[in-house]
């Protein structure tokens, strides 16, 4: 495997690359249904959560990972801190460069932020972006695939599969929507296939670079595409005020996830969500409790695949 | 009495003559003419131009001097081959009284580099609401008779109905920065494949286009001039091609950075790319330099905007919008026009000279290279080939660093003073 630096984009990951990040997130889910689950590999390295966006889930997923690999965790949130200050991007890397950080996941408004911060020379660590604006979220993309990856070969029989010729639907606010972003490309490079459904004002107005076919039914798209996995986005209600769509009743009647549509699924499918659910909005409470329901998965599946990100930008340089 | 000469240059046409100066004119172009115990400039091998009019320039002084000053500016213009630029008037406090028009002149007189030709805007502070003291600034020293709110659109019809129909008591021409606000509410770059993928905020080129079709139907009900700033994409090509053709008084500019880079640098997050409006697609740049050929767009204009590093050397979304220009413009120009062997080096003195000065009513620039005129000149090394690096601005947002471009300017006169000598900037300007 060619050396990995940072994860920034779904697109830094060859197939071979992606595959065996997820094969060591099979290794690390092992430890993390152990008893003691813990491993010294990152001992004495130390990794900032740079968060100038709220994000409590992504924010413990990744400290958990962090002090399951032993490493020492700092948590720097721009809030109440010399960021909202008007301290910038810049000499915040820099502060943490100077004090040695190893690693700095970053979740970013801005667009670009990790890149920028990789590519600035502001600091030496690695990486990884936990969100950037309304660009990417790698390792959301990587823990969906964990999990569908899982649930189609099986636990224990999943080592060195890709997800090729799965179908995978992705309904809903896809032009603000980074998790969309980095689906789309890990998908297609693990071999799957991606169908977006959403508004026609919620898709980018170019997506010729988007390798994914867009349908504006859902209905339509469930029957014609007879999904292996659907993923249901969260709506923000601010793009109700811009028009974007005419009311959350219209919106959860055309495009979200209910007893009718879960119905329609084929046995097994994965029903997917990042989080947090609108629970009423986007999908029904009946959809996110359903057998077909993998919410609750994707969270501890998070843990692994991030302890399996950071092991394998950290621990290789050691080599 | 001659006070300088140039020998043998080469003149737009393709003939080769020596031009000789005396103190602000030049008093005579033929061949062999007597040296006369005046200062030589060998310009064997060098083309002679009109020297360039700039019709869009941010010199950020007063305000911003902490990016450029009208010395800095103007010696970075000076260093381009510009003898003209025309100062926006997006100053602090904004250019829209005579009093700030006139202080902008006087500091560019101070500098001695160039004419500092002050822009005023449409209306009071920039804020699109009631027009500033046009005709104050049209009769003030400053002589004003292009009006911009550049950096914002004067969006409300109304106003500018009324903003085209007042300039005319002073043919006066408002220059229009194109952009719908409400279709670019947060815009980071240009709308299409790249900005899907990179997730930063789309900016549609019907932004740009709407307004242009708004204002050139404006014109045409008042029978006014107009002309449109930074044009960027295929479709206002096509708006004004149609414009021009039934006659509208029309003219458009279009700067170096869309003539030559494309929205796929923004890739690189890097946010030296980021510009008002955003650089566009390749189809875009081959249809602005179609239209440069062919006399659709009239002008290169640089949209010449210093920043200070904080402000760029930051992610996209917090960076400002803009870039440098003056020193690359003549380059790029070549590179379109002579380079291509699509066009010639007589409409690059019409598209960087001639045309601006004519559009800004400047009487003393944009002459041709003849016994009588000014003397306004730069002498260009086209056989040059030079990497770009530092200028001579005071900011360093270039976003041409490392590209390979050709042309040089060797020598610029600006009434009759050596402003660059062998391709120095002069340490002091002509006063």
């Amino acid at each position: 495997m060619s050396q990995l630096k940072h994860l920034l984009s779904a697109a830094d990951l060859s197939r071979e690359a992606a595959i065996g990040i997820l094969d060591v997130a099979e290794e690390m889910a092992g430890v993390n249904a152990r008893a003691i689950k813990k491993l010294p590999t990152l001992q004495g390295k130390t990794v900032v959560n740079l968060f100038f966006e709220d994000s409590t889930r992504t924010r413990i997923s990744f400290e958990l990972a962090e002090k399951r690999l032993s490493a020492d965790v700092i948590n720097f949130a721009a809030k109440g801190s010399s960021v909202s200050k008007g301290e910038s991007l810049k000499d915040t890397a820099q502060t943490l460069e100077a004090m040695g950080a190893d690693a700095v996941v970053i979740r970013h408004g801005a667009s670009g932020a990790a890149q920028k911060l990789a590519q600035s020379g502001w600091i030496d660590g690695a990486i990884i972006n936990a969100g950037d604006g309304t660009h990417e979220h790698p390792t959301q993309a990587l823990l969906d695939a964990f999990t569908i990856r899982r649930r189609t070969h099986g636990a224990g029989s999943s080592a060195g599969k890709g997800l090729d010729g799965l179908r995978v639907v992705i309904v809903g606010d896809v032009l603000h929507s980074r998790v969309a972003r980095s689906n789309a490309i890990l998908l297609n490079t693990l071999g799957a296939q991606v169908h977006f459904v959403a508004p026609p004002t919620l898709v980018p107005a170019n997506p010729a670079g988007i390798q994914a076919k867009i349908h504006y039914d859902f209905d339509a798209a469930l029957a014609e595409v007879k999904p292996d996995a659907v993923m249901m986005l969260r709506i923000q209600s601010e793009r109700m005020n811009a028009s974007y769509f005419p009311s959350e009743r219209e919106y959860s009647r055309v495009w979200g996830m209910d007893s009718q549509r879960l119905a329609a699924l084929k046995p097994g499918a994965l029903l997917m969500h990042p989080g947090p659910m609108n629970r009423g909005l986007e999908i029904t409470a009946e959809a996110a409790d359903s057998p077909n329901s993998t919410v609750l998965e994707q969270v501890s599946n998070g843990v692994s695949v991030r302890m399996a990100v950071l092991y394998t930008l950290m621990a290789t340089e050691r080599n | 009495m001659t006070s300088l000469i140039i020998k043998n240059a080469t003149l737009p046409n393709g003939s080769v003559a020596d031009i000789a100066i005396d103190g602000e004119t030049i008093a005579a172009v033929g061949t062999n003419l007597a040296t006369d115990g005046a200062t030589v400039i060998d310009a064997t091998g060098l083309v002679a131009l009109p020297g360039f009019v700039d019709l869009h320039t941010h010199l950020r002084e007063p305000g911003f001097e902490g990016s450029e000053t009208v010395l800095t500016g103007s010696r970075s213009a000076a260093a381009g081959g510009f003898t003209a630029v025309h100062a926006m008037a997006n100053t602090s406090p904004v250019q829209d009284t005579a009093g700030v028009v006139e202080q902008v002149k006087a500091l560019g007189e101070a500098a001695g580099f160039v004419d500092v030709v002050p822009v005023g805007a449409v209306t009071v502070g920039l804020e699109g609401k009631q027009l500033a003291e046009l005709g104050a600034m049209a009769n003030s020293r400053a002589q004003v008779r292009v009006f911009s709110d550049d950096g914002k659109c004067v969006h409300d019809p109304v106003l500018m109905r009324r903003a085209l129909e007042y300039v005319k008591a002073f043919d006066g021409v408002v220059a229009q920065h194109a952009q719908e606000p409400r279709l670019t509410e947060g815009a980071q770059m240009n709308e299409g494949r790249v900005s899907a993928e990179l997730g930063l905020t789309g900016w549609p080129a019907v932004a740009e286009e709407s307004i242009i079709a708004r204002d050139v139907l404006l014109a045409e009900h008042v029978g006014s001039r107009v002309h449109i700033c930074h044009l960027s994409t295929a479709g206002s090509v096509e708006i004004v091609r149609w414009a021009k053709a039934k006659g509208i008084a029309v003219t458009a500019e279009v700067t170096p950075h869309h003539l030559l880079l494309t929205d796929e640098l923004a890739r690189s997050y890097d946010a030296v790319y980021k510009v008002n409006p955003p650089l566009r697609t390749q189809e875009d740049v081959l249809a602005l330099r179609e239209a440069l050929i062919d006399g659709t767009i009239d002008i290169i204009a640089t949209d010449h905007a210093p920043h200070p590093t904080e402000s760029k050397d930051c992610e996209w979304q917090a960076a400002a919008f803009g870039m440098l220009g003056l020193e690359i413009a003549a380059s790029v120009a070549q590179e379109v026009l002579v380079e291509s062997g699509r066009s010639n080096w007589q409409r690059l003195a019409e598209v960087l000279s001639l045309n601006p000065a004519k559009i800004g009513r400047l009487s003393e620039q944009g002459q041709e290279i003849a016994a009588g005129a000014v003397a306004n000149i730069a002498l260009i090394d086209p056989a040059a080939k030079r990497e770009i690096a530092d200028t001579q601005s005071k900011s360093k947002n270039n976003p041409y660093r490392g590209l390979n471009l050709p042309g040089a300017v060797v020598h610029t006169i600006y009434r009759g003073y050596p402003t660059v000598a062998s391709g120095t900037v002069a340490e002091k300007g002509r006063n």
